[in-house]
């Protein structure tokens, strides 16, 4: 069985992120690049489907991002898949979900899967919709925010999780998962992993050696990201000075009361 | 010239970043207030293959370079000297002498499971009368009948006692060279050896999660096989691997000063004095500057004598530089990041406190600063 994972390279979580005004973009250089740490967690499901399947199962990387993304992508070698694959174009700059699920759609084809396996949300643009729309121009079942993922035979089934609870979902193979951080606790690279990384293979696929049948990238964007702005700050929390435990809480409760949440 | 990490040198880095920021961090402060062995910790980098970074896979290790090893102990040290200095030490002082001068079946026996990280081992050369003068031993060794009874006292020995350790490496006198001098040979003795005893832990200022004790020896007994390279090679033998564990332990003093400087810098944007964060104040800003170009310049020499012993260069004199730089610049950086914390940096509950006593075992331990001068004047051929 063929698992592909899809991980987005995104700026460091810890960095300052930035805007371009002019093109709305996010500005990527000069931060780190990571992988999107929700891909860490579809990255450890899929090693553990493989663990316990064994036989012929694989772990296939795929990520569409520029080719300087490499490095990145052989952390996710590190961790243990077995290859890994790149849709990297200039040509998709400025691709919004439509174009990037429609391209990475192509891509996916070519790559060929039994399942697909992406995280649940990027931390740079947080849609959270490109599981959805892959399915979608897949043609493939999605079961999404899965907290549980199971295979046995042609089968795959899961938890989703809920609000107030989590749905007992399940779809015939080929399929795409999407997994949340409550499914486990994903694994450190190790030495091994690391050192074992750089044999590994990460084929790149342009756009060209894809059938496309519409524009991508800025062309063929369906959206516009039209004005952004800063979210508002906060005001500053009323300090209250207690003399000992109880006056403070004393004080608390008053807060409550007169807010009506008492 | 290129100062680019390779691949897997940077992976590794931010493996050991990662690993030491979400692991190590959060329980360095107990470890040291309870001066308890890391236990949990080194299982885990034993399961990261940290245990045995720079051996060869088919002895168990992960056969990176000698600039990852650097890496991989400035990121550690960086969270906690003590957790670092175990890592340095079991492999710098304990496995090593496996991998350069043991015997294939010692390899099998001793090497495979250290680089694994299952067993801990420690390397016994200091003596409560032989320490800048290491080669001044005065534990003997007499071979009888096919056994080494071996009669002495060693002090100081890291990673000697705790529930994984197999065993010490040790330095004796195994009888007398033809011009009359003593014959010094390294000897492994297995931690269930006759007639050989741990100390309980020292009580240190520093380095308190480590494990350090004295070692005894009364009529101990090992057999003649348990001689680790040729007899009469140790003292040239012990010389090796001080030269090569000076890099690590210069790669600690590194990782202390990052991780002072890391929180240096932290406080100083958060702490408010005459209405302005610290960091604003130029005297602070000066210090902050000096600290990074300070710890910039040491972690450049030590990673250069790094990757002058994996190009195979004679890396013995930048070993030296680096272990003395490193020291007394890890001394000047953790005084700046105190005093920048000002009354807070000499509580415990601020991890510069515990930096501060961690550090002054850097100018110590394989060789002091005095000693350090006197190998690199010898070096210079004066
Ligand atoms: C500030 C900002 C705002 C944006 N707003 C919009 C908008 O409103 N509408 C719009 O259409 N586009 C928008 N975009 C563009 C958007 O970044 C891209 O369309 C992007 O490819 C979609 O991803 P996401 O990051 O939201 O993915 P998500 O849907 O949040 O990611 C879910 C999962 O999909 C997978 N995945 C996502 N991207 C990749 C990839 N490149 N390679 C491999 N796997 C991947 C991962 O498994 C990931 O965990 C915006 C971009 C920015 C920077
Ligand atoms: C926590 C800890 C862990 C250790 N771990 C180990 C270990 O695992 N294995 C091991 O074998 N040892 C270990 N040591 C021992 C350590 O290497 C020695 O402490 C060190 O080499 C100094 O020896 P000494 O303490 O006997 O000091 P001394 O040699 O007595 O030195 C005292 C002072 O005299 C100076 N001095 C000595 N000779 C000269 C000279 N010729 N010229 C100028 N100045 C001189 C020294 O620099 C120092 O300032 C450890 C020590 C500590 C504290």
């Amino acid at each position: 069985m063929k698992i592909v994972v899809t991980v987005k390279l995104v700026p460091d979580t810890n960095a300052d992120k930035r805007i371009d005004p002019a093109t709305k973009r996010l500005v990527r250089t000069g931060v780190e690049t990571v992988l999107n740490p929700f891909d860490e967690y579809a990255i450890e499901a899929a090693l553990q489907l493989k663990e316990k399947l064994g036989g012929d199962t694989t772990v296939t990387i795929f990520s569409m991002a520029p080719e300087t993304g490499k490095e990145i992508v052989r952390k996710a070698l590190a961790m243990g898949a077995d290859d890994a694959a790149m849709l990297s174009d200039a040509g998709l700059e400025g691709s919004d979900v439509w174009g990037t699920a429609y391209a990475m759609a192509q891509a996916l084809k070519k790559v060929g899967f039994d399942l697909i396996v992406c995280g649940t949300q990027s931390t740079d643009a947080i849609t959270g919709e490109l599981p959805g729309a892959l399915a979608e121009y897949l043609g493939v079942p999605g079961l999404t925010y899965l907290r549980k993922v199971d295979v046995d035979g042609t089968t795959v089934r899961g938890e989703r999780e809920t609000d107030n609870g989590y749905q007992k979902v399940v779809a015939e193979l080929p399929a795409l998962v999407s997994v949340t951080k409550s499914i486990n606790e994903p694994r450190y690279p190790s030495l091994k992993g690391i050192m074992g990384a750089k044999k590994k293979t990460i084929t790149t696929l342009s756009l060209a050696e894809l059938a496309l049948d519409r524009p991508v990238g800025s062309d063929g964007a369906k959206t516009e990201v039209l004005d952004l702005a800063a979210a508002p700050v906060r005001g500053k929390g009323r300090m209250v000075n207690a003399s000992d435990g109880a006056d403070g809480a004393r004080i608390i409760v008053e807060f409550l009361r007169e807010k009506k949440l008492l | 010239m290129d100062f680019e990490l390779t691949d897997e040198q940077k992976a590794i880095m931010s493996l050991c970043r990662e690993f030491a920021r979400d692991e190590v961090a959060p329980r360095a402060e107990e470890y040291d207030a309870n001066a308890e062995f890391p236990y949990e910790l080194v299982r885990k980098m034993a399961d990261l293959g940290l245990m045995g970074l720079p051996f060869p896979e088919e002895w168990g290790g992960a056969g990176a370079d000698t600039v990852s090893y650097a890496l991989a102990v400035m990121e550690i040290a960086r969270a906690d000297a003590s957790t670092a200095i175990t890592l340095a030490a079991h492999v710098s002082l304990g496995s090593t002498p496996f991998f350069l001068f043991g015997t294939k079946e010692q390899k099998e026996r001793y090497l495979i499971p250290l680089a694994q990280g299952t067993m801990l081992w420690g390397f016994g050369l200091t003596e409560p009368q032989a320490g800048s003068d290491a080669g001044n031993t005065g534990t003997r060794a007499e071979l009888r009948d096919g056994t080494w009874v071996i009669n002495g006292t060693k002090a100081f020995i890291t990673n000697s006692g705790t529930d994984i350790t197999g065993g010490t490496t040790i330095t004796a006198i195994t009888g007398k060279t033809a011009d009359g001098k003593n014959e010094i040979s390294n000897i492994i003795v297995p931690q269930d050896a006759p007639g050989f005893a741990r100390s309980r832990k020292y009580k240190k200022m520093g380095w308190r999660a480590s494990d350090t004790r004295e070692l005894s020896f009364e009529n101990a007994a090992v057999p003649e096989e348990n001689l680790l390279g040729p007899r009469g090679a140790g003292f040239r033998q012990f010389l090796t691997i001080l030269d090569g564990g000076r890099i690590s332990v210069a790669a600690l003093s590194v990782g202390l000063a990052m991780g002072a400087y890391d929180e240096a810098l932290k406080y100083a944007k958060d702490r408010v004095q005459f209405g302005q964060p610290i960091s604003k104040f130029q005297a602070i800003q000066f210090k902050l500057a000096d600290m990074l170009c300070e710890i910039e310049h040491a972690r450049l020499m030590v990673l250069k004598a790094a990757w002058e012993k994996d190009s195979g260069r004679d890396y013995v004199m930048a070993a030296s530089l680096a272990k003395l730089f490193s020291g007394e610049v890890s001394r000047r950086v953790v005084n700046e990041a105190v005093q920048i914390h000002g009354g807070y940096g000499f509580m415990e509950e601020y991890p510069v406190s515990r930096m501060y006593r961690d550090q002054k075992i850097n100018e110590i331990g394989e060789g002091t600063n005095e000693v350090q001068r006197l190998v690199i004047a010898r070096l210079m051929g004066l």
